[in-house]
C-alpha cells in the first residue's frame, strides 16, 4: 500500500463520488453555523423547500455581532441585532442546536467547537468563515466555504470539492522563550508569503508542533488561512486525546477506545509524498511583529519597518509603499520604536485560555502605559471567560488597566462596537491586519498575547523574551 | 444562478496586488440578511471619501476620484482586471455578491484565493487566472487605450483582445458546465441522494460515534 498523507487519508474517508475531471462530492461530519453567513442559506434552503439533511452535524452560536460590554441590555445596533434574532429564529424553526448569546457556552465558533469536543480527529469541519481552518489542530479536515456552500452542505451533507495539493510545514527544535505558536503562524507566513499556501492544505509538523499544545496547534492552524491555505492540520497524538476526552460531545466509554483507535492511524505515514515541503528552524523563530497591511508583511521584535525600495519586484514596492504610507510608518524604523494607541486580546486566533494566561503573565502587577487609550481582553468563550476568572485572571487584567469583556469576535473584525478609530494603532492578537479591518482607518500590528500585553505595559512593542 | 456564456465587455484595472475581500466588502454592510444589494458598497473604503454605513443614501456621498473605479473612463465596466492573490481573506461570499451586483462578469488576476475563486462560480463570476506577464500586458493596454473591451468566450476558454491576440484560460469542466448552464449546485448534487445515503451509512457503522 501507498503510504499516505494525513490529508490523504482525510480526503479518501469522505469521498462519496468522484468525476472525471477529479471534482469530489465529499461528506461533511460536522457543519458550524454563525449568524453572519448562514441567513441567506437558510432564505435559500426556505424559499426551494428544503431542510437540512441532518441536523444534528450542525452547531451555531453568535458570535461576529455580539456586544463584550452590558450583554444583559441585548444588542443596541438594530441591524446586529436582526441578524443575530435571524440565526435564533432559524435555529428555532429547523431544530439546530444553538448557544444563543447569554448561554455561558457561546462564544466564537471556532472556540466553542474544540471547546466542547464537537471537532474530533478524523472529520470534515466546514464553517462559513475562513478561520475554520482552527479545527484541523485536531488531525480534522477544516476548511472555510462560502454562504453558497453552507447552503449546500445545509441540504445535501455534501460539498463539491476538488483536492488540493499537501505541503508540509515542518517545524525542528525547541522555541525559544517568549516564542509562541503565534510567531510560528506568522513566521510561516513570513516565509511562503500570503499565498504561498494557495491551492494546499498545510500539514504542521515536526518536533516544535508536537510540543504545542493543542491551544498552539489551534492558532497555528487559524492562520493557515492568512497563509492562502484553506486547511491547516496537525497529526493525532496524546496531545490530541488528552485535550478531547470528557468533553461534552466527545464518544465516552467503548465509543471512546473505539475512536481513539482510529484516530491514532491519523497521521502521514513514513515516506508519505508532499507536493511541497517547507521546514523552519524553531530555534530561529523569534517574537514576531507586521509593519504593513498584509499578515506577510512581518518581522521579529528585534527588525525595522523594511524600505520599500529593497523590495523584490515593482509589484511588492508599490505594495510596501502603499502600506507604509496607509500604516504612517517610516522605512527602517525600529519595530521596538512604533508607539500603539489600543491593545486587542483575543479572537478565534488567540482567545483560548493559555493565550488569557500568558498575557495576563506579562500584565500581573504592572499598569498599562498612559498613551495607550484602551486595552482590551475579550475572552473566546464563556467557558474561557469563567475559567479565567477561575484563576482569577481577571483581576490581574483589571489591575493593570485592561478591560475585561464578554466572548466575541469583537475587535478582530469590528463588527460590534469595538473598532478603531482612523488613525489609531493597534497592537492585536487576532489574524489580519488588513486596510480597514479592525476599524476605518485603523492601524493592526499582528503579535502574540504576550507580545500585545508587553506592549500594553510598555506603550510600545517591546521583545517579551527579554521581561 | 445567472448563465455565463460570451462577454464583451469593458476592463478597469485595479492595480493592487493581495486585495482582500474586507476591501471588496467592508464588515459593517454584512449584517445584511440579504444577497443583494452590495454593489453600492463594493470597495466602499476606496471608493468614497466618508465613512460608509448600511442604509445610507451612497448616491450623495463624496466619491474618491482617484479610485479608478470612480474615473470617467471605466463607468460601466463589466471585467475587472488586478494583480495575484485577489479576494485573499474572509470566506465572505458578500464579496462576489458586490462585485456582481456592481456590474462585473469576469475577473482576470494571475491568481485567486481559493475560497473566493470558489465563491465566484456560485454566483455567476467567471474568474480567469492568466500568466502575471500576461496580466501586466493587459494593464498597460487598458491604461493605454481608453474604452479598452475583452471579449471573453467561455465555451472555447478563450480571451480576445482588440489586436486580436487571442489568451486561452482553463476552467474546470464541471464548473464551466455549471456557469455555461446556470445550474445550481444543490439540484445537481441531490441526483446523488443514493450515493449520499450509502455512503452515509458505511461512514455511520464506522464511525458510530460522529452520529452520536
Amino acid at each position: 500500500m501507498n503510504a499516505k498523507t494525513l490529508y490523504d487519508k482525510l480526503w479518501d474517508s469522505h469521498v462519496v463520488r468522484q468525476e472525471a475531471d477529479g471534482t469530489a462530492l465529499i461528506y461533511i461530519d460536522r457543519h458550524l453555523v454563525h449568524e453572519v453567513t448562514s441567513p441567506q442559506a437558510f432564505e435559500g434552503l426556505k424559499l426551494a423547500r428544503r431542510k437540512p439533511w441532518r441536523t444534528g452535524s450542525m452547531l451555531a452560536v453568535p458570535d461576529h455581532n455580539v456586544p463584550t460590554t452590558h450583554r444583559a441590555a441585548g444588542i443596541a445596533d438594530p441591524i446586529s441585532r436582526i441578524q443575530v434574532e435571524t440565526l435564533d429564529a432559524n435555529c428555532a424553526e429547523f431544530g439546530v442546536v444553538e448557544f444563543k448569546m447569554n448561554d455561558i457556552r457561546q462564544g466564537i465558533v471556532h472556540v466553542i467547537g474544540p471547546e466542547q469536543g464537537a471537532t474530533l480527529p478524523g472529520m470534515t469541519v466546514v464553517c462559513g468563515d475562513s478561520h475554520t481552518s482552527t479545527h484541523g489542530a485536531f488531525a480534522a479536515l477544516a476548511h472555510g466555504i462560502g454562504t453558497s456552500e453552507v447552503e449546500h452542505v445545509m441540504a445535501t451533507q455534501c460539498l463539491v470539492a476538488k483536492k488540493s495539493k499537501a505541503m508540509l510545514v515542518k517545524v525542528e527544535g525547541a522555541l525559544g522563550k517568549g516564542v509562541t505558536a503565534k510567531d510560528v503562524a506568522l513566521a510561516v507566513i513570513g516565509t511562503i508569503g500570503t499565498a504561498g499556501g494557495t491551492g494546499y492544505a498545510i500539514e504542521f509538523a515536526g518536533s516544535a508542533i508536537r510540543a504545542l499544545s493543542m491551544e498552539g496547534r489551534m492558532t497555528l492552524c487559524n492562520m493557515a488561512i492568512e497563509a492562502g491555505a484553506r486547511a491547516g492540520m496537525v497529526a493525532a497524538d496524546e496531545t490530541t486525546l488528552a485535550y478531547i476526552k470528557g468533553r461534552p460531545f466527545a464518544p465516552q466509554g467503548e465509543q471512546w477506545d473505539k475512536a481513539v483507535a482510529y484516530w491514532r492511524t491519523l497521521h502521514s505515514d513514513a515516506g508519505a509524498q508532499f507536493d511541497a515541503v517547507v521546514e523552519l528552524d524553531a530555534a530561529g523563530i523569534r517574537p514576531q511583529v507586521t509593519w504593513g497591511t498584509s499578515p506577510e508583511m512581518v518581522t521579529s521584535i528585534d527588525g525595522r519597518v523594511p524600505d520599500p525600495a529593497s523590495a523584490p519586484d515593482a509589484v511588492r514596492r508599490s505594495d510596501w509603499e502603499r502600506a507604509l504610507a496607509y500604516m504612517d510608518l517610516k522605512a527602517n524604523t525600529p519595530i521596538g520604536e512604533i508607539r500603539i494607541d489600543k491593545v486587542f486580546i483575543g479572537s478565534c486566533t488567540n482567545g483560548r485560555i493559555e493565550d488569557m494566561r500568558a498575557a495576563a503573565a506579562v500584565a500581573r502587577g504592572r499598569k498599562v502605559a498612559a498613551n495607550v487609550k484602551l486595552a482590551m481582553v475579550v475572552p473566546g468563550s464563556g467557558l474561557v471567560k469563567a475559567q479565567a476568572e477561575k484563576e482569577g485572571l481577571d483581576k490581574v487584567f483589571i489591575e493593570a488597566g485592561f478591560e475585561w469583556r464578554d466572548p466575541g469576535c469583537s475587535m478582530c473584525l469590528a463588527m460590534n462596537d469595538d473598532r478603531l478609530e482612523p488613525g489609531e494603532r493597534c497592537a492585536a492578537t487576532s489574524n489580519r491586519n488588513f486596510e480597514g479591518r479592525q476599524g476605518q482607518g485603523g492601524r493592526t500590528h499582528l503579535v502574540s498575547p504576550a507580545m500585545a500585553a508587553a506592549a500594553a505595559i510598555a506603550g510600545h512593542f517591546i521583545d517579551v523574551s527579554k521581561e | 444562478m445567472r448563465k455565463f456564456e460570451l462577454l464583451d465587455g469593458l476592463v478597469v484595472p485595479l492595480d493592487r496586488a493581495n486585495v482582500d475581500t474586507d476591501a471588496i466588502i467592508p464588515k459593517q454592510f454584512l449584517k445584511s440578511i440579504k444577497r443583494s444589494g452590495f454593489g453600492p458598497n463594493a470597495f466602499d473604503e476606496w471608493r468614497y471619501l466618508d465613512h460608509g454605513e448600511p442604509g445610507m443614501d451612497n448616491g450623495k456621498r463624496p466619491l474618491n476620484k482617484e479610485f479608478v473605479l470612480n474615473q470617467p473612463r471605466y463607468q460601466g465596466a463589466q471585467i475587472l482586471l488586478v494583480r495575484e492573490n485577489f479576494g485573499c481573506g474572509s470566506s465572505r461570499e458578500h464579496a462576489p455578491w458586490a462585485l456582481e451586483d456592481y456590474g462585473f462578469r469576469v475577473i482576470i488576476a494571475p491568481s485567486f484565493a481559493d475560497i473566493f475563486f470558489n465563491n465566484c462560480f456560485k454566483n455567476g463570476l467567471l474568474p480567469i487566472r492568466l500568466d502575471a506577464d500576461k496580466v501586466d500586458a493587459l494593464f498597460k493596454a487598458v491604461e493605454a487605450n481608453v474604452g479598452y473591451k475583452l471579449k471573453v468566450d467561455l465555451g472555447l476558454q478563450a480571451i480576445t483582445a482588440p489586436d486580436g491576440t487571442v489568451y486561452k484560460f482553463e476552467v474546470d469542466a464541471f464548473r464551466k458546465h455549471c456557469l455555461l448552464n446556470g445550474l445550481d449546485d444543490i439540484g445537481l448534487t441531490l441526483q446523488h441522494v443514493e450515493d449520499i445515503k450509502a455512503f452515509e451509512a458505511k461512514h455511520r457503522a464506522a464511525q458510530p460515534w460522529l452520529f452520536a
